[in-house]
């Protein structure tokens, strides 16, 4: 699987995986996962395709952010521990610096009709936006080894205890959450 | 709610809400958005330290920005109690995760194919799946009673599913189409 292909470079120094990481964090609009796969796999050629993957599906399983996960794997694998906090302040600190900027500028202006329109209805785009994140990924449940009809069950109870009965998410994944992995093992195992 | 203070939040206020995202990361399996309700229930519904619109308005905010999606938290905290409250969310949202990351990936690059760690995969994408849709469901809160924002989730749901386009863009037209006073 992870056998290395014959081009694949590596960071020559902290400077350049920070510059790297900046640049890749900075182009990122609306998640940065996608960009981090061109910029690491195709033009920097630090990973294969199949070892950004492999490391995607670790950094997937973590709790966490995942590309904060992803990016602190990546910086661990070619500089140990300081690699991996050098990766994550290139992803971390301008984006950062920027956000807190517009979010300082928006509490000067929030009172102003024209900024509280834009961002009620950036608001109602972003619902939208996470609302088909995960109706594109429902389409995976197909092969989810537990089977359509449970995966589907798991998840609407999910959605029902979380967003209609505003139940705290401590007590849905201990419950259901347990219950799935459970039956995700036993239909695993045989 | 406005400026750079702690807006009336104690000390004793941000260790908790600090306390509070401290648990959510060792919860967010998926990603931090998957535990937006859960913050929402927190802050808004149980501690009120900020509004419904005020919520909504931040992830919003950070989706217009670049960079990783978790800085969501990093702008629930600044509008919560300042650049204090930023401090509280943010670490409390990566110190757990990040270091559970450092210590997990040796140890899980070996075991990536037994039974326990597909059993965890395959068990929860459902819930991963079910948490992203209420978040989207409450981010939804403040707008669900007007029509035309509802026209223009769906409208954004369609265009995501059915083309290619940059959400960038999506976001520009919620903007502007809010700005004009439409939604």
């Amino acid at each position: 699987m992870s056998e290395p292909s014959p081009a694949l470079r590596q960071p020559g120094s902290l400077g350049e995986l920070f510059r790297v990481f900046n640049r890749l964090a900075l182009q990122g609009f609306g998640g940065v996962l996608a960009v981090a796969q061109r910029e690491l796999v195709e033009r920097e050629r630090w990973l294969g395709r199949d070892e950004f993957v492999e490391i995607l599906s670790v950094a997937q399983v973590l709790p966490g952010p995942n590309i904060v996960n992803l990016s602190l794997m990546i910086g661990d694998r070619f500089f140990g521990l300081r690699g991996a906090f050098t990766a994550l302040a290139g992803m971390m600190l301008a984006p950062l610096v920027i956000v807190l900027l517009l979010a300082a500028l928006y509490a000067r202006a929030a009172q102003h009709p024209l900024v509280s329109g834009a961002l009620r209805g950036m608001g109602a785009v972003s619902a939208g936006l996470i609302i088909a994140t995960g109706l594109k990924l429902a389409v995976s449940l197909k092969r989810n080894e537990m089977g359509l009809p449970l995966s589907l069950a798991i998840g609407a109870c999910t959605f029902v205890m979380v967003a209609l009965m505003r139940w705290p998410l401590v007590g849905v994944l201990a419950g259901l959450g347990s219950l799935g992995i459970a039956a995700a093992w036993w239909r695993l195992r045989k | 709610m406005t400026g750079l203070g702690m807006h009336g939040l104690s000390v004793g206020d941000l260790f908790a809400l600090f306390s509070h995202f401290l648990m959510l990361s060792l919860l967010a399996v998926g990603g931090a958005i998957t535990t937006a309700p859960d913050m929402h229930r927190y802050v808004v519904g149980e501690r009120h330290w900020l509004s419904d619109d005020l919520f909504t308005a931040s992830v919003a905010l950070a989706q217009a920005a670049p960079g990783p999606n978790v800085l969501f938290v990093a702008v629930l905290g600044f509008n919560a109690a300042g650049l204090a409250g930023t401090a509280a969310t943010l670490l409390g949202i990566m110190l757990p995760s990040t270091t559970l990351a450092l210590w997990a990936t040796r140890w899980s690059h070996s075991r990536r194919d037994t039974l326990g760690v597909r059993a965890f995969k395959t068990g929860l994408a459902p819930l991963t799946l079910g948490l992203l849709l209420a978040t989207g469901w409450i981010l939804a809160d403040p707008v669900r009673d007007r029509p035309a924002a509802i026209v223009l989730i769906a409208v954004t749901v369609a265009v995501m599913l059915k083309t290619r386009l940059s959400p960038l863009w999506l976001v520009a037209l919620g903007a502007v189409v809010g700005a004009l006073g439409w939604v």
